[in-house]
């Protein structure tokens, strides 16, 4: 595959134009130019003085802004890790049951556990979730496409489950606060859940970002990646705690987004080939410029501020049924 | 050298054993044949040396070291594999998958190099495929595909080249191709070849010493004039073939009465 530098560098700053645009955009209408004049002053640390507009834009929506791309970057990079290493095109966090389960460990926190810190709990029950997942995937050493997705699909359910009755037992107060943050948004950024998104995406996914060539030998199948060296084990219980890490913390910020992990790698795949070493950077970037296009509409579209992971699922499930479609018997095989 | 010394092998909670005392020594240069029919322990004895699986009993002896018990990094600069052409879910070039080769040489935590990308290029010129670098690999021909797979074992840089069944998928043409190709390079790079086959017109062809398997255990070793004969092919293959000389070897040739 001939390498597209026009193409690369489109996607690694669509995010920061998503941004921009996602600043100026919104019920408070600022200008484009007043925007980035506000920016360039708050870097600058020249003193404008101070407008309505100045707290809008850097109190309010860029919080959420740089939030939305970190989670993006989040589901977007872990997504194609995990479309890797179980060398399946149709799998994501939220497929495979991570997003539930990092969802039950944050639902227990904020019901039940509230001494215990809300990532760690997101993140025990989602590596577990993908654990388990893996496990009844797997026969015979094999993991075929479809019964992968099936037992992600009973995962999911199970955990989902598991979150209806902490709903069902916990004090009303909080059961508005858990329902209302499992649909998946970013109404309720600040500061400090970018610090803590930021912190734990960073550390999650260096990992990944730094052994992603390595995807290409292990998506040619276990045994053969044996026999070109790769120590399959313990580089498959990185890539997936790294990445379970990743999504974890996305959750405990942002609630279940679905499908973006699913269909961004997809679209990055096609423009610019299968290859892990750019693949998995571009990836990030992609999913960063989506998520936070995805919030913009979520919240302009109407009077009300829609949760995002509504936008996502209506966008991912039509785009799921296109990919089984376009593969044919293929996406069901092995 | 490689030594095969005695292996034994059986799956888990099986009683019967696949492989029985299999012994013998793979010279180095030249090619080896693992000649045997379906159900021989070809492929149980091909993952036994690879490192997938690992005997009961015995030892696989490389210089004059074990090596039964080592990582599968530290295999990776001894032997290189060559598997039967297969499709990956992902629609990689030729030369991503030539330089998956160089996985055990990049560090864990590193991208391949430009002289990585030099011996990934330098292979896919040895095998004669420089054409097809930027294809691919999901849209050309199986044969040009296991000449990709070849392309890659020599791209891993080890002396010995492991081909399991490299001829299975392929048509009459690519059959000889391939294998031509793998002995043009051997000579060239003085690199040592053990491969499973199952015709023994190509073991007779392609090899310089061959290896005949059947029932899990081995029969004769020997040079291919001196293995395949006519009682041998009976014993194993169990049908009446004649030998017919040509060329300073000879065809082997199935009786039929039809």
């Amino acid at each position: 595959m001939k390498r597209k530098p026009l193409l690369y560098l489109f996607i690694f700053i669509s995010p920061v134009l998503a941004g921009w645009v996602a600043l100026f955009v919104g019920a408070f209408s600022v200008s484009p130019v007043m925007v980035l004049k506000i920016l360039f002053n708050e870097v600058m640390h020249s003193g404008l003085s101070d407008i309505p507009e100045k707290a809008i834009i850097l109190d309010i929506r860029l919080p959420r802004v740089i939030l939305a791309g970190l989670v993006g970057i989040a589901l977007s990079g872990s997504g194609v890790t995990l479309q890797g290493i179980f060398r399946n095109p149709l799998v994501d966090p939220f497929i495979l049951g991570i997003s539930a389960g990092a969802a039950l460990g944050c639902a227990l926190s904020v019901g039940f556990f509230s001494h215990l810190p809300i990532q760690l709990m997101a993140f025990f029950f989602g590596i577990l979730a993908v654990i388990l997942t893996y496990t009844i995937g797997r026969t015979q050493g094999e993991v075929s496409r479809l019964p992968l997705i099936l037992s992600g699909v009973i995962i999911s359910s199970f955990f989902t489950a598991m979150v209806s009755i902490v709903k069902f037992l916990v004090d009303p107060h909080k059961l508005q606060s858990i329902v209302f943050w499992l649909m998946g948004s970013f109404s309720l950024a600040d500061w400090k859940m970018v610090k803590i998104a930021g912190a734990g995406i960073t550390a999650g996914l260096l990992p990944v970002l730094l052994m992603r060539w390595r995807l290409n030998a292990m998506s040619m199948g276990e045994n053969e990646a044996k026999t070109l060296g790769v120590n399959v084990k313990r580089e498959r219980i990185i890539f997936i705690a790294a990445s379970s890490f990743a999504v974890s913390i996305a959750v405990s910020v942002s609630g279940i987004i679905g499908w973006v992990g699913l269909m961004v790698p997809h679209l990055v795949r096609m423009m610019t080939g299968p290859d892990h070493k750019s693949l998995v950077p571009l990836s990030m970037a992609g999913g960063a410029a989506f998520m936070i296009f995805a919030d913009t509409i979520a919240r302009s579209l109407t009077d009300f501020d829609i949760p995002v992971g509504i936008i996502t699922a209506i966008t991912g499930a039509p785009f799921f049924i296109y990919l089984l479609k376009r593969g044919g018997k293929e996406s069901w095989g092995k | 050298m490689l030594e095969i010394r005695n292996v034994y092998f059986r799956h888990q909670g099986n009683q019967d054993d696949i492989l029985k005392e299999v012994d013998f020594r793979v010279r180095t240069g030249g090619m080896t044949t693992i000649l045997g029919p379906n159900g021989s322990g070809k492929t149980t004895l091909f993952r036994c040396i690879t490192g997938l699986w690992k005997p009961q009993r015995g030892d696989i002896v490389f210089g004059d070291r074990d090596i039964s018990g080592i990582s599968h990094a530290e295999r990776a600069k001894i032997f290189a594999v060559v598997p039967q052409e297969h499709e990956p879910p992902f629609p990689y070039s030729v030369l991503d998958v030539v330089l998956m080769g160089r996985v055990s040489h990049v560090g864990l935590f590193a991208s391949p190099s430009e002289s990585d990308y030099q011996v990934a290029q330098e292979a896919i010129h040895t095998v004669g495929i420089s054409r097809l670098s930027d294809r691919a690999y999901t849209k050309i021909s199986g044969g040009e595909r296991q000449l990709v797979l070849i392309a890659r074992a020599l791209s891993q840089e080890a002396p010995i080249l492991l081909l399991d069944e490299p001829t299975s998928h392929l048509d009459f043409r690519n059959q000889v191709v391939v294998l031509k190709k793998v002995k043009e390079i051997t000579r060239e790079k003085g690199l040592t070849v053990l491969m499973t086959l199952h015709d023994p017109n190509l073991a007779m062809l392609f090899s310089d010493n061959v290896v005949v398997l059947n029932g899990g255990s081995v029969i004769c070793t020997g040079s291919p004039n001196a293995v395949i004969t006519e009682e041998t092919m009976k014993m194993v293959y169990g049908i009446d073939v004649s030998l017919i000389p040509w060329n300073g070897t000879s065809v082997v040739y199935p009786r039929i009465d039809i």
